[in-house]
C-alpha cells in the first residue's frame, strides 16, 4: 500500500514557500503564476491501514494549531484536487537513492508509534494557476528543483512503489589494459571517469603485466581514487621547471620546496619554542593552544559539486571539513566554522549566462542555505567568512568551508596497529557521490549537470551530529588507535590511507547499505556522507559498540588491518581485489612539468576625465558587493552556539563588520582563538605573487587587529586555479607558492595545512557554434589562525568614545590596480599594491603592543575601500561620527588634484591600520609608535556624521545613516 | 548542604547541552547531560534531580518540524515520569528547541499555542530586547528588562485562537515578551503574536522561551561588550539559572 499524506497551512498568508514561488516566477517571466499554495507531502509505503496513517498524520506530521492534513492512497483523485483557481499541480521529490533527510527521520520515528513501513519519501507539492507545460517545466527546473537530485512530476503523481534495487550478485570484471595504445588508454580513462593520464595508465598496465593479469575494475578504481588530484596533490607535488625571463628555477616537488619548506624553516628557527604539533600529515593542522589543549584547523573546497547542486554541495562541503577535524589525531571537537564563497555577479542578465550554469544569485542563496542548514544543525558556530564577486567565478564558483577543533594535548598522534579492526561508523552507504574524487579533478562543462549527477551528495546533518557525539565519547575513553573520515574516494581512500603501510583485509559485503544493489566496487568508492573509519583494538570493540548504540549510531567492523602490506577486498569470502600497498601509494609516475611566467610591468593608473566626487565614491565603494555588509548571510548562521563567541562577525550598536573573530578555546577559560581570512581575487590575474602575498597579509592583519599575538599565527593555503596543464597557468601557481613561502618565513607564520582545487575551467559551445573556455582568476584563500591570551583584551573596530583621536599606522601609496575604487571610478592600467613585509611586521607588532598596553579602544585593518571605507565601517559599528583629514596621512602618492584625494582615501596599500586612541592614552600611544610611519588623522565625534577633509581645503560630509544604508543595500535586497 | 542537581536532557541533534550545563554550574548547580535513551530505559534516574532542562538544538534534525519527534518520544516513553517530576516540585526549563519540545508534550500548555515558522521564512541569529512579567514564574523572578540572543527558524508564537491568547494573558502565563530597543524599533524577530518570547505553565515551575539565556552569562558574550561593558561582569541570562538553583536549594 502506498499512502500520501498532504500537510497544508491553515493560514495561507504564512506560506513563505508560496510567496517565494510567485516572486521567483515573476523574475523568470512566468507572469501567469500570480498565486501559489504549497503542500508538504509524505509518501509512506507498507502494510498500514487508513487509521494507522491518520494517526501518523495527526500525531507526527501535523501541527494541530497551524496545519491541516489529508490522507489518501497515491492515485486517489482527491489528491489531485487543489484550490479551485489553482488547477496545475507540480510535484518535486528526491530521486531514488538521493538522501532524503526528512523522510529518514520520519521513517525512524514511526517506530515510536509501533509502525514499521517499508519506505518513506518526502514530496513537495505546488498548486499553481493554469500554466502551459513549458512554463511549468521552466518553473520546476529553474526555481523549484535541481536536476542533479530531484524528479519532477507535473500533474497527478503516478507511482506504485518506492522501493528499488535488487541484491547484487558477485561478479568480477577485468579491465583489459594490455596492448592498448595511449589514445585507447586516455579514452578508457575518460569513459570510466578515472581522471588518469596515459603515463599513469602505463604504470598500471605494466604493474599488472608483471603479475600476469589485467586489473579488476575495483582495483583500477582504487588506483584512480588514490592517484586523483583531489587525494594526492598531483600537480603541486610534481617536479617543475619554472621559467622566467630572469632565469629558471628547478623544483623536485613544488609544494615541499615552497609551502612545506617554509614551515620547516620557521619551526627550525623557533627551536624549543616551536608551537606546531602536527602539520601537513593529518586531516587538519594541529598547533599548541594552552597547557591542556591543542587546536587544529582545516579549510576545504567543494567547488565542483556546489556548481551543480549549490545546496547539497555546500552542505556536504562543510560536513566533510567538520569530519576532517573530527578525524584528526585521536579526534578533535569542532568549535568554529568559516565559509568563503567566490561567485559571479548577482546582477548578471539571464541571457548572458552560459548553458548549464546556475545563475550566481540562485547559486549564492543555495550555498548559503546549505551551510546554514548543515552548520546550524551541527551546533558549530559559523563565525568567519566572506563573499567575493568576480565575473570569472560565474561558471566555476568557489566554495570554501573551514573548521577549527580543540583536542587534549598528546592526542595529535595516532597510529594504526596491526590487528586493529576496521570499523565504519555513521551513515549507510548508497550510490551517492560515486566518482567525486575524480570528478573534482576534471573540468566542468555545460554537460556536467547531466553527466556527473551521481557525484553530487546531499547531507543528512543529524547523522553527522550523532556520529560526532559518538566519536568524541569514544575518544574520551581512548578506545581507538586512529580515525579518519570517509571523504573523496569513500572507503577506498579512508581504509587505503589508514592501511597504507600495514595493509588491510576488507569484507565489503558487511558494509551497511541504504538499499540493495550496490556492487562491491560501488560500496568501496561511494562517497556517501557522514561516515568515518576507526581503527579499533579488538579488545575495545564491545565498548565502542555500546557507545554507538547509546548514541544511536551504526558502527560495523568490516575488516582488519593485517600487517601484510596488501589491500585485500572481499565479497562473501571471495576475493574481489588484491593490491600491493606499495604500488598503490608509491607507484604513481611523476612527470616533470614546465611552467612559464613573466612579471607584469609597473605602470601608472589612467584616470577618467570626469572623476566622481569623494563622497559619491565612498557611497559606491561601501555598496560594492565585496565590501557591502554580509548581514543577510551572517544572521542565517548560528554564530553563537556553544556560547564561546567573543568577537562576533557583526558588532557594536550599529552592527558593523569585524576584522578577525574570536572564540574561547574552552568554555569558562579566557584564552581565545582568532580567525581571519584574506583573498585578493581582483589582482590574481595581474600579479599572482602579490595576490597571494596580499591575501596572507590581509588574513594576518585581520587577526592582529582583533588582538591576536603576531608571534603565534598559523596559516592555511587553499589554491584554486584554472587549467594548470597550461604552462602559463602553472607559472602563476608557482609564483603564488613562492609568495606563500616568502611570507611565511618572513613573518614566522607557518602553514599548517592546505588544499588545492585545480582545473576550475568551464567549456561550452554557444548558440553560434563557437567553443568557449572560461577560467577562474588565480585565487589563493589565506586563512590565519591566531591566539589571544585573554579574550577580555580582544579588540574590535567599532568606534567607542567621542573625543578620542584617530591614528593611522602605515604609508599610503599610489597603486590602485585591483582596488574597489578602480571599479567604482572606472580607472584603467595602474599597478597592484606591493606588500612590503618589513613594514607589515612592524605595524603588527605596534598594534599588538598598543592593544596589550590598553592604549587603543578600537582598531581596524585598512583593506578593501581604503582608509575612507575603514573609517566609515568603524563609524557604522559604533553609531557615532568621525572626522578624517587626508592631508595628514603619511603617504608617497604622486597623483595630484582630485585624483590625489581619491587615492589617499581609497588606496589599498597593505600594512595599514586605523586606531581609536582615548584622550588619556595619547602620550603612551605616541611613545609606542616611535620610529613608525604613522600620524594623527582625525577624531571621533558624537554627531553621527563622517567628515573627510580633502588636501585642497574641500570638505566631504556624509551622515553615518547614509553610509550605513549604502553599505547595507545588498543585504536588504536579500531579505 | 548539597548543591541542587540539574538534568540536561539531550536527544540526537541537541547541540546546546554543554553550554547549558555550564550555565547551571556557574549558577551553583551540579549539571549532568543525559541522553533521552538512557532516561527512557531508567526513568527513575530523574529522581536524583530537582531541575530538568531541555536545551536548544535540532532534535532529530527538526526534520518534520522543530522538536516534533523528541516531543512525541517524551510523551510516549517518559510521559508519566515527567508529569511526576513536575508535580512533586521539580523545575523544568525549555530553551529554544527545548521550548518547542515542551510545548508539544503538553507539559507547558494544553494545546492553546504553537511555535510556527518565522514570518521571514528563515533562520535568524540576532539579539533582542525582552520585558519580563514574572508573576509566579520561578525562573524570571526579579527580571524586568534584559537583552538575550535568539537563533531559530521556528519561533513564532501563535495561539490557537484570540480567546486562548486572552486566557493565557489573564492567567499570567505570557511571562516574557520582545520589546522595542532604545531607538523604539521592534525587536520581535519572528512575528510572534503579542510579541511573546516565553511562557510558563500554570504552576510557574515550567518555563519555555525562545531566547538563549545560556548565551549571555558573561558580559563578553554581548555583541557590544568591547569598550562598553565590564568584561568580568555576568550577563543577564545568568539570573534565570541562579533563580532556579536558589529556588530548589
Amino acid at each position: 500500500m502506498l499512502w500520501e499524506v498532504d500537510v497544508r497551512l491553515k493560514d495561507a498568508g504564512g506560506d513563505h514557500a508560496a510567496r517565494a514561488v510567485v516572486e521567483g516566477a515573476a523574475a523568470l517571466g512566468v507572469a501567469a503564476c500570480t498565486r501559489a499554495v504549497t503542500v508538504t507531502g509524505w509518501l509512506i509505503e507498507g502494510p498500514l491501514s487508513h487509521a494507522d496513517i491518520e494517526r501518523v498524520a495527526a500525531t507526527l506530521l501535523t501541527d494541530p494549531v497551524t496545519e491541516s492534513f489529508m490522507v489518501a492512497e497515491v492515485g486517489d483523485a482527491a489528491l489531485a484536487r487543489g484550490p479551485a483557481d489553482l488547477p496545475t499541480v507540480l510535484h518535486v521529490l528526491p530521486r531514488t537513492g538521493v538522501t532524503d533527510p526528512a523522510a529518514l527521520s520520519a521513517h525512524e520515528s514511526l517506530a515510536l508509534l509501533g509502525l514499521r513501513p517499508a519506505a518513506v519519501r518526502s514530496v513537495k507539492k505546488y498548486w499553481l494557476p493554469p500554466l502551459d507545460h513549458a512554463d511549468a517545466e521552466r518553473l520546476a527546473w529553474k526555481l523549484l528543483a535541481s536536476e542533479a537530485i530531484h524528479d519532477v512530476v507535473i500533474g497527478p503523481l503516478v507511482l506504485t512503489t518506492l522501493s528499488g534495487g535488487r541484491t547484487w550478485t558477485f561478479a568480477q570484471e577485468s579491465i583489459r589494459l594490455a596492448g592498448l595504445d595511449d589514445a585507447a588508454l586516455v579514452q578508457l580513462s575518460r569513459e570510466r571517469c578515472l581522471a588518469l593520464t596515459a603515463a599513469e595508465l602505463h604504470a598500471v598496465r605494466d604493474h599488472f603485466l608483471s603479475l600476469g593479469r589485467d586489473p579488476f575494475e575495483i582495483e583500477l578504481e582504487t588506483i584512480a581514487q588514490t592517484w586523483s588530484e583531489h587525494c594526492c596533490h598531483k600537480t603541486l607535488g610534481s617536479p617543475v621547471d619554472h621559467i622566467r625571463p630572469d632565469g629558471t628555477t628547478r623544483y623536485d616537488n613544488l609544494l615541499k620546496e615552497t609551502v612545506f619548506a617554509a614551515t620547516q624553516t620557521v619551526r627550525r628557527q623557533l627551536g624549543p619554542r616551536d608551537w606546531c604539533v602536527s602539520v601537513f600529515r593529518d586531516n587538519s593542522g594541529v598547533v599548541r593552544f594552552d597547557g591542556d589543549n591543542d587546536i587544529c584547523v582545516k579549510v576545504e573546497t567543494h567547488n565542483h559539486p556546489s556548481a551543480i547542486e549549490p545546496y547539497g554541495g555546500a552542505a556536504t562541503g562543510l560536513g566533510g571539513v567538520i569530519r576532517d577535524v573530527l578525524g584528526t589525531g585521536l579526534a578533535a571537537k569542532p568549535i568554529a566554522n568559516l565559509d568563503v564563497f567566490c561567485v559571479g555577479s548577482s546582477e548578471l542578465p539571464a541571457d548572458e549566462l552560459p548553458p548549464g550554469v546556475i545563475h550566481p544569485r540562485r547559486l549564492l542563496e543555495g550555498v548559503v542555505a546549505g551551510v546554514r542548514d548543515y552548520g546550524n544543525r551541527m551546533g558549530i558556530p559559523t563565525i568567519a567568512g566572506g563573499v567575493f564577486y568576480d565575473p570569472g567565478y560565474t561558471c566555476n564558483p568557489l566554495v570554501f568551508c573551514g573548521t577549527v577543533g580543540v583536542m587534549p594535548r598528546n592526542a595529535a598522534d595516532a597510529s594504526v596497529q596491526r590487528g586493529d579492526l576496521i570499523v565504519v561508523a555513521g551513515g549507510r552507504t548508497g550510490r551517492d557521490g560515486i566518482h567525486g574524487a575524480t570528478f573534482s579533478s576534471i573540468e566542468l562543462s555545460s554537460e556536467s549537470e547531466t553527466e556527473s549527477g551521481g557525484a553530487v551528495q546531499i547531507g543528512h546533518a543529524i547523522n553527522e551530529k550523532t556520529l560526532c557525539d559518538f566519536v568524541l565519547a569514544a575518544a574520551e575513553q581512548r578506545l581507538f588507535h586512529a580515525i579518519t573520515d570517509c571523504g573523496a574516494g569513500g572507503l577506498s581512500s579512508a581504509v587505503g590511507e589508514m592501511g597504507a603501510t600495514l595493509g588491510a583485509d576488507v569484507d565489503l559485503d558487511r558494509v551497511p547499505l541504504k538499499y540493495e544493489g550496490l556492487s562491491a566496487t560501488e560500496v568501496w568508492i561511494s562517497e556517501a556522507q557522514e561516515r568515518m573509519v576507526l581503527a579499533v583494538p579488538p579488545g575495545n570493540w564491545e565498548k565502542i559498540a555500546a557507545i554507538a548504540a547509546a548514541e544511536g549510531v551504526e558502527a560495523t567492523a568490516i575488516g582488519t588491518f593485517t600487517g601484510q602490506g596488501r589491500l585485500v577486498l572481499k565479497w562473501q569470502g571471495r576475493i574481489a581485489g588484491d593490491l600491493d600497498c606499495h604500488f598503490l601509494h608509491e607507484g604513481r609516475p611523476r612527470q616533470r612539468l614546465i611552467s612559464r611566467y613573466s612579471p607584469p610591468l609597473r605602470e601608472p593608473s589612467l584616470w577618467p576625465a570626469d572623476l566622481p566626487s569623494l563622497d559619491r565614491c565612498l557611497l559606491d565603494v561601501l555598496a560594492a558587493p565585496d565590501v557591502a555588509s554580509k548581514e543577510w548571510i551572517i544572521r542565517q548562521y548560528d554564530h553563537e552556539v556553544q556560547g564561546a563567541s567573543v568577537v562576533k562577525p557583526l558588532l557594536g550598536p550599529g552592527d558593523g563588520p569585524a576584522d578577525g573573530t574570536v572564540v574561547r578555546g574552552v568554555l569558562g577559560r579566557d584564552r581565545g582563538i582568532v580567525l581571519g581570512v584574506g583573498l585578493r581575487h581582483r589582482i590574481g590575474g595581474r600579479d599572482p605573487y602579490q595576490m597571494a602575498a596580499g591575501g596572507i597579509v590581509e588574513a594576518i592583519a585581520n587577526v592582529v587587529a582583533a588582538g591576536a599575538d603576531p608571534e603565534r599565527i598559523a596559516l592555511l593555503d587553499n589554491f584554486c586555479w584554472g587549467d594548470t596543464r597550461r604552462e602559463t597557468s602553472l607559472g602563476t601557481l608557482v609564483e603564488a607558492c613562492r609568495a606563500c613561502h616568502d611570507m611565511a618565513v618572513f613573518f614566522a607564520a607557518p602553514f599548517v595545512s592546505g588544499k588545492d582545487s585545480l582545473n576550475n575551467v568551464f567549456s561550452y559551445v554557444d548558440a553560434a557554434g563557437t567553443p568557449h573556455e572560461l577560467s577562474i582568476p588565480p585565487t589563493l584563500l589565506a586563512t590565519a589562525l591566531g591566539q589571544v591570551d585573554d579574550v577580555r583584551r580582544a579588540m574590535t573596530p567599532d568606534l567607542k568614545t567621542p573625543g578620542s583621536r584617530l591614528a593611522i599606522i602605515g604609508l599610503s601609496r599610489d597603486d590602485l590596480a585591483g582596488s574597489q575604487v578602480e571599479l567604482v571610478c572606472g580607472l584603467t592600467g595602474g599597478s597592484v599594491p606591493q606588500v612590503d613585509p618589513a613594514t607589515c611586521r612592524t605595524a603588527w607588532s605596534a598594534v599588538a603592543s598598543a592593544i596589550r598596553s590598553r592604549c587603543i579602544a578600537a582598531c581596524h585593518d585598512v583593506s578593501d575601500g581604503g582608509v575612507a571605507a575603514a573609517v566609515a565601517e568603524m563609524a557604522i559599528g559604533g553609531g557615532c561620527g568621525a572626522r578624517l583629514d587626508l592631508a595628514t596621512l603619511p603617504a608617497e602618492v604622486s597623483a595630484t588634484g582630485a585624483a590625489r584625494d581619491i587615492t589617499l582615501a581609497f588606496t589599498e596599500t597593505p600594512g595599514r591600520f586605523i586606531c581609536e586612541v582615548p584622550a588619556a592614552a595619547i602620550e603612551r600611544f605616541e611613545a609606542l609608535m616611535d620610529g613608525l610611519a604613522w600620524a594623527w588623522a582625525g577624531v571621533v565625534v558624537a554627531e553621527p556624521v563622517l567628515t573627510i577633509e580633502g588636501t585642497a581645503g574641500t570638505s566631504n560630509r556624509m551622515t553615518v545613516a547614509d553610509l550605513s544604508r549604502a553599505w547595507r543595500r545588498i543585504s536588504s535586497q536579500h531579505s | 548542604m548539597l548543591s541542587p542537581r540539574a538534568l540536561i536532557l539531550r536527544a540526537p541533534g541537541t547541540n546546546c547541552d554543554y553550554e547549558t550545563a555550564h550555565a547551571f554550574e556557574r549558577a551553583g548547580a551540579i549539571a549532568r547531560r543525559m541522553h533521552v535513551r538512557a532516561l527512557a530505559e531508567k526513568p527513575a534516574l530523574a529522581d536524583d534531580f530537582q531541575i530538568l532542562c531541555i536545551p536548544g538544538g535540532f532534535s532529530y534534525g527538526d526534520d518534520i518540524a522543530s522538536g516534533r519527534i523528541f516531543a512525541l518520544e517524551l510523551k510516549l516513553r517518559l510521559g508519566d515520569a515527567l508529569v511526576k517530576f513536575r508535580d512533586k516540585g521539580g523545575l523544568m526549563l525549555g530553551i529554544c528547541n527545548g521550548f518547542q519540545v515542551l510545548l508539544q508534550t503538553g507539559l507547558l500548555l494544553d494545546g492553546q499555542a504553537t511555535l510556527a515558522h518565522n514570518t521571514s521564512g528563515r533562520f535568524v541569529d540576532r539579539w533582542v530586547h525582552l520585558r519580563a512579567k514574572p508573576g509566579k514564574s520561578i525562573f524570571l523572578q526579579g527580571i524586568d528588562r534584559c537583552e538575550l540572543p535568539v537563533a531559530h527558524a521556528e519561533g513564532r508564537f501563535v495561539a490557537r485562537s484570540s480567546a486562548d491568547m486572552a486566557a493565557l494573558d489573564a492567567a499570567g502565563q505570557l511571562v516574557l515578551r520582545y520589546t522595542p530597543d532604545a531607538s523604539g524599533a521592534s525587536t520581535n524577530p519572528n512575528g510572534a503574536m503579542g510579541d511573546v518570547a516565553g511562557v510558563c505553565d500554570e504552576t510557574g515551575r515550567v518555563l519555555g522561551l525562545m531566547p538563549h539565556p545560556e548565551r549571555f552569562i558573561d558580559a563578553t558574550q554581548h555583541p557590544s561588550w568591547n569598550g562598553r561593558l565590564d568584561p568580568t561582569a555576568a550577563g543577564a541570562g545568568l539570573t534565570i539559572f541562579t533563580n532556579a538553583v536558589r529556588a530548589v536549594a
